[in-house]
This record gives C-alpha cells, structure tokens and sequence, in this order.
C-alpha cells in the first residue's frame, strides 16, 4: 500500500473512477450549467427567495441558541475535527476492523469503487429477495450515487419515507437541502403536491386536504404506514458507523427511519467509506454536535443502532454496501480531505447569503451549499461546467467555516481548488491568467502603475459610466467616480 | 512612533481621500507616517482567484517594501488578512510581515490605546463590519468603540450587519447576480436603519455598496463613507 494511499482497502482509485464516470453514474450531467447560469435564474424567483429566506434564517437563529447553550462547544468542535482527522488518516485500518466486526455479527459488507458498482449491488440484493418494492430512509449517499433511479431502470420501486424526500418525490423534483430537501417549497405547494400526486404512488390524499401541518403530517403518515406494513426490503444510509462494534447509527426526527429499520426482512445499507468511526466512545461528540448543528435540537428524537442481525428481532439478513466513488482521491489531497470530515449537518447551507439567493439546485449536486462547492468537484472532478463553476460559487465570507461543528476550512478548500480549476486552464482561464499576469506585470513596477494611475485620473472626464468591459459588474452596480489624483501623488505633492 | 502606512491598491488609486485621512488622523495622534513607494497590491485577488504562482512576486514586493517596519498600519480588513492570514504560505520571510501588520482600528486600539480620538461627525451611521474584519481578524468591537467616541455622531444597529455584502473580490464578477441581490440586501437593510451614512473600514465593499446604492437611486440619502475618513474628521476641519 503506497504512502498516499488512504482509502478503501484493496482498490487502485484511478482507474475505477474513470469506470464509473464512463457509466454515467457520478459524472455531473453534460447538460447542467455552470453555478452563475444556474443561479441567475433562481435569484430572480421571488417566491423561492422568500422560501428559502425564512427558512435558512430561522434555523440559524435557533442553532446559534442551541450551540450557545453548550459551555464547551469549541471543545466539542475541536475533539470532532480530531476524531474523523485520525479516522481519515488510518481509514484502510477502520474500514478492515468495521468489515470484520459486521461480518462477525451476521452481516455482509460489499466494496463498490463507484456509484455504478454499488447500485448494480443493490439491485442484486434485492432481485434475490424476490422483491419489487423497497423503501428508503434519507440517505444521501444512495441520492449521490442516483439508486432510486438505477432501480426504477430495472422494475424496482423505491419509496421515499422521510417527509421532506416524499415531497420532492411525489412532485418530481429535486432535493435542494442536505437536511431539508424541500426547504424550497412553502406548505401550500405541498398541499397541491400531495392532493395530485399521493394516488399515483400509493394512497391517495384524503379529501379536502388543506395546507395545516397536522393535515399534511396526517396525510403523509396514512400513505406511508401502509408502505411500511407491505415492505420486505429497506434501504438506508447511515450517519456514522462503529469500527470496533460494526454497528451502524441513523439519526432522525421522524422514527420514519426506525420504521425501515425494524419491519423489512432485508436490510441494505448503503454508506460512505467516510463515515466509520473508531469506538462507540466517539459517538459521544458527535450525538452532541449533530442534531444542535442541524436542527438545533439538544437531541435528536430518534436514534437507531443496529449491529449484524439478531434472530427473532429487526431484519434477518444485513447488508452494508461500502460506497468510494471518489472519496479516496480526495483523501490523497493534503488540503481537501478536510471535507471528508463532514457529519451532513447543513449549518454551512443555513448561513451562506450565497446558497440563500441561488437555492440549492444551482449546484447541480445532491450537495449543495459551501459544502457542496467544495465537495462535489472533489468527488466528481473538475471536469464539467458546473463543477469548474463551484469553487467559485463563494464571496469567501466565511461564516461556513466559522458554524461547521467539524472545523471545515471551507474557503481554505475553495481556494485551493480554485487553484486547481485554474490550473487546468480552459478558454475563460486562460484569458484570466492572461489578465493576471499582466495586472501583475504592472503592479510590480510602481513608476509604471503611477503613470497608468495618473493617466486614469487625468482623462477622468472622459470615463462613461458604465465602462465597456466591465460588464458583469456594471449590470447591476455603477463604478465609483476617478478622484483627480491617486494617493501616490498626493503623498508626493504634500509629504515628501 | 513610526509607521508605515499600506494604503493599498484600491485606495491609492480610487479612493486617496481614505489614504489621506489616514495620514492626518495617524499624525494628529502623534505619529509618524511613512509612505513606502515601492508598495502596490499585496496580492489577494490573485490569490484568492487561484492563481498562487502570480501572487508570489507581489507578496516578495511587499514584504520587501515594508522592511524594517515595526509597524504597518492599513485602511482595509481584508488585505490585512490577506498579511496576516496567508502571507505564511510564501515563506518565513513573508510569515514574519504579518503580526507586524495592523488593521487601522487595531493599530488606534491594542497600539495606541485610544478609543477617543477626537473626531466628530454629527451624522447617524450604521456600520457594516465586513467578512474579513469580522471572521478572520477578529476586529470585534473595535471599529463600534472608536465610533460610538465620535462627537455628534449618532450610531445605529445595522440589521444582518454580519452578514457578507456580496462583493468577495472576484466573486463579484464571476456570480454578477448572487453578488448584486447580496449588495442589494445590505443597502435596504442599511437604509431601514434610517442612517445616513453606512461606514465601513473596507473600501472594496464600499465600492461595491456604493455602486448598489448609486444604481437603486438612493444616494446621497444614505451614502458610503470609510471609518478612516470619519475619525479624521474634526470640529476644525469637518468632513462634508
Ligand atoms: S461542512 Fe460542516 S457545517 Fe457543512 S454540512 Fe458538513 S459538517 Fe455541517
């Protein structure tokens, strides 16, 4: 095993992720715009503004309550980087103890290089099950890797039981929130949702539906309990996973999850490799700095564990899908490893004046926000429009880094693929690195610099307003007026 | 005491007013001012658009230029940070510049110890922190301190102050639209405030807030006005 090799045991990464790029299946769709194309339009769409607006604003102001409550947070956030910084730099190590450890308690762990490999698992899973119906807890691993869509191509239905993913599924949309992921949609549009839709996939709305959350809640919970009763199959993800025990944890608010958990007969678990920790003690961190960070809940309300199988209780047979696709090159990158920290909570999302104006489907990603801008062109590569278009989707304000509860240097990472993105060149690039090199040019020559300033100020009658050129800026914002000498001059002229 | 002053690109050549009214406040408290000439960009933008090979030989200018300082003081948060925070990455030469760097605000507080430094401005202002003050300085109360000492002037709670403006360097270009609905945001949050003035000690942001200003129609109503400029201003020679 070579010295930068950290990730999945037994795999050569290069080679299996151009297979799976090759599939189509972690690859960004050719067709998606770049973030500032993409964004345009959701930046113009008041009502999706207004939305997410509220949205976003409430939550911050309710986790800044929850995470002040806590005398040690900044403890608790240090001990979190540490915990998954050591996890990530002996990653080979876990993931052979949590395979062993899983296996020895009745479970099955399957390897899948990428997203094409793990869904083609899946799928055989469940065809031996016989079944054509399973149902899903949030995951989104399982979103990132596209299964309920690999399974749709191969006559398998998959349910979504979390509120918030039915929503989006029932209107055939798109997640746009890690947490939330119909946090795009007021209650009002989900009323209409569910009263046209609910009957195509199950259970119809009761009539007169009306947009009350005790209604809707209602609705919900009578199309998917029957789902629940009839399943044999479930599909999970999990937030973290126990090397030393090789059990898994979902944390939740629903119990819509815990449903999945029990019922089915099967059990597939679907995870990325990212997410095991060492021992049962480090879950301690983190079942305090997630569900403040997330829902600023002082707890989640359901937390499930399970471990292999036991005969008579929950699942009879278990399998865990161990996801790469992608994660063990960005562990080969010193600077952008650091994402892999990340425990999903979307406090970055909640605070970034970026994601609040262009919504989450402007990143052309299951991740969007800061995190998303800097994990999805790491997993996927910097190849597409919208991927070349994430570092750049960030002012570098930083108000990610400063909430991420595993110390996520987000703008570090953003610039740094910047790095990367302009490195590679492309026709915009290169016209920058042209423009770059010359600004440069110039500013290393201050006699040069002040002739050019002295020019600018002395033919300042002549600017327009709007200079050609300027375009983008000049749009919506008009440039400050030419002062009639630079600082320079006026250093010269009085002080020296 | 002897500084050097960085008054920065943006200011040298389109804002002077601020570099100027650096130098008078600085002197009127007593200190001497050096303008360093070799000193132009300290490279931020190129930096943080990626492009670390072009930003290298304007770091090495500005570390030489500033050579034998013990202090050098500048009217931006955000090339502060840029010394302070990432100058490391060039070498030990370049580590060493930035704890001899201070924000103006830092330099009146933690050096020279005044809160008071005898401007007055009898205006209402709201004041815009701005991300790098804020989050990578930690400039903290500092800028509010020497505010609220001003004679005359009155100041009031911005709402969403610490929120980013949207101008993010290149972002500005890159995101035109993102950008634009950031900037917008902050001027109606600025004028719900009712002030008259929005100060910041950024001349970045305040172009571009200035510039959302000037296009939403709302100046001089509320106008952008550095917080160098406010606290060189005096009963004597007030600032219009
Ligand atoms: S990057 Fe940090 S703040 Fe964002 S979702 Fe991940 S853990 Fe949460």
């Amino acid at each position: 095993m070579s010295g930068t090799f950290l990730g999945m045991p037994g795999f050569a990464s290069g080679a299996r992720r151009r297979g799976a790029a090759e599939n189509g299946n972690t690859g960004a769709d050719p067709g998606f715009p770049a973030f500032p194309e993409a964004a345009h339009t959701s930046v113009h769409d008041e009502r999706l503004r207004g939305n997410l607006r509220h949205a976003t604003h409430t939550i911050r102001d309710k986790r800044a309550r929850a995470v002040a409550e806590l005398a040690d947070w900044a403890e608790l956030r240090e001990a979190g980087r540490r915990i998954k910084d050591r996890t990530l730099r002996h990653l080979d190590r876990y993931l052979l103890q949590l395979e062993e450890a899983v296996t020895a308690a009745g479970g099955t762990v399957h390897w899948a290089a990428d997203a094409a490999e793990a869904n083609r698992i899946v799928t055989d899973l469940i065809r031996e099950t016989g079944e054509t119906e399973v149902v899903k807890i949030k995951s989104m691993a399982t979103q990132e890797i596209g299964l309920n869509e690999a399974l749709e191509a191969e006559g398998i239905r998959a349910y979504e039981t979390d509120l918030a993913e039915l929503i989006v599924q029932l209107g055939d949309d798109r997640p746009s929130h890690i947490l939330v992921p119909a946090i795009h949609r007021n209650r009002g549009e989900i009323r209409d949702i569910f009263r046209d839709r609910m009957g195509d996939w199950g259970r119809a709305a009761p009539e007169g539906l009306t947009d009350t959350p005790a209604d809707l809640a209602e609705a919900a919970r009578l199309h998917l309990r029957e789902k629940f009763l009839r399943a044999k199959v479930a599909v999970s993800g999990a937030n973290f996973m126990v090397a030393e025990t090789g059990t898994l944890v979902v944390v939740e608010s629903e119990g819509n999850g815990r449903m999945c958990l029990t019922l089915p007969e099967t059990l597939i678990s679907v995870v990325g490799i990212e997410k095991v920790v060492p021992t049962w003690r480090d879950l301690e961190v983190f079942l305090q700095t997630l569900p403040r960070s997330s829902t600023a809940e002082r707890m989640n309300p359901y937390t499930s564990m399970w471990t292999g199988t036991t005969d008579g209780d929950g699942p009879s047979r278990f399998h865990l899908v161990l996801l790469d696709a992608g994660r063990t090159d960005t562990l080969a990158d010193a600077t952008g490893r650091q994402a892999l920290r990340c425990i999903r909570c979307s406090a970055c999302l909640n605070v970034c004046p970026v994601y609040e104006r262009a919504g989450g489907h402007a990143y052309g990603s299951v991740y969007p926000g800061p995190i998303g801008a800097i994990l999805t062109p790491q997993l996927r590569g910097t190849e597409s429009e919208i991927d070349a278009s994430l570092p750049y989707a960030s002012s570098l304000c930083g108000a990610c880094y400063e909430v991420c509860p595993v110390a996520i240097d987000i703008p570090e990472v953003l610039v740094h693929l910047r790095e990367r993105v302009a490195a590679r060149g492309g026709p915009g690039h290169r016209l920058e690195r042209a423009a770059i090199k010359a600004a440069g040019w110039v500013l290393d020559r201050p006699g040069v610099l002040a002739a050019g300033e002295r020019l600018a100020h002395r033919t300042r009658a002549l600017h327009p307003g709007n200079v050609p050129g300027a375009g983008a800026w000049t749009d919506s914002r008009d440039l400050p007026e030419m002062p009639a000498e630079s600082f320079r001059d006026w250093w010269r002229k009085n002080r020296t | 005491m002897r500084v050097a002053l960085f008054v920065t690109c943006v200011n040298d050549a389109l804002y002077p007013a601020t570099g100027v009214a650096t130098v008078r406040l600085l002197e009127r408290l007593g200190v001497t001012v050096d303008f360093p000439a070799a000193q132009t960009c300290c490279g931020q933008p190129q930096f943080n658009t990626g492009y670390r090979a072009e930003t290298a030989p304007l770091v090495r200018r500005t570390v030489r230029a500033f050579e034998g300082y013990e202090y050098v003081v500048t009217p931006s948060g955000s090339c502060a940070a840029m010394l302070r925070r990432h100058y490391g990455q060039f070498g030990p030469e370049a580590a060493e510049l930035g704890p001899r760097t201070y924000e103006l605000t830092e330099f009146l507080v933690d050096v020279l110890g005044v809160t008071d430094v005898g401007a007055y401005y009898p205006h209402r202002v709201t004041y815009h922190p701005s991300c790098h003050g804020l989050r990578l300085l930690g400039l903290g109360d500092r800028p509010r301190r020497l505010l609220e000492a001003v004679k005359g002037l009155e100041l009031v709670e911005l709402p969403g102050a610490e929120e980013c403006c949207g101008f993010g360097g290149t972002f500005a270009v890159k995101n035109p639209d993102v950008s634009a609905a950031m900037g917008t945001d902050k001027v109606r949050n600025a004028l719900a405030s009712w002030a008259g003035v929005l100060c910041g000690a950024d001349n970045s942001c305040l172009m571009h807030l200035g510039g959302t200003m000037s296009r939403m129609g709302v100046l001089p109503r509320l106008r952008p006005v550095h917080l160098a400029e406010i606290l060189a201003s005096t009963e004597e020679e007030p600032l219009t």
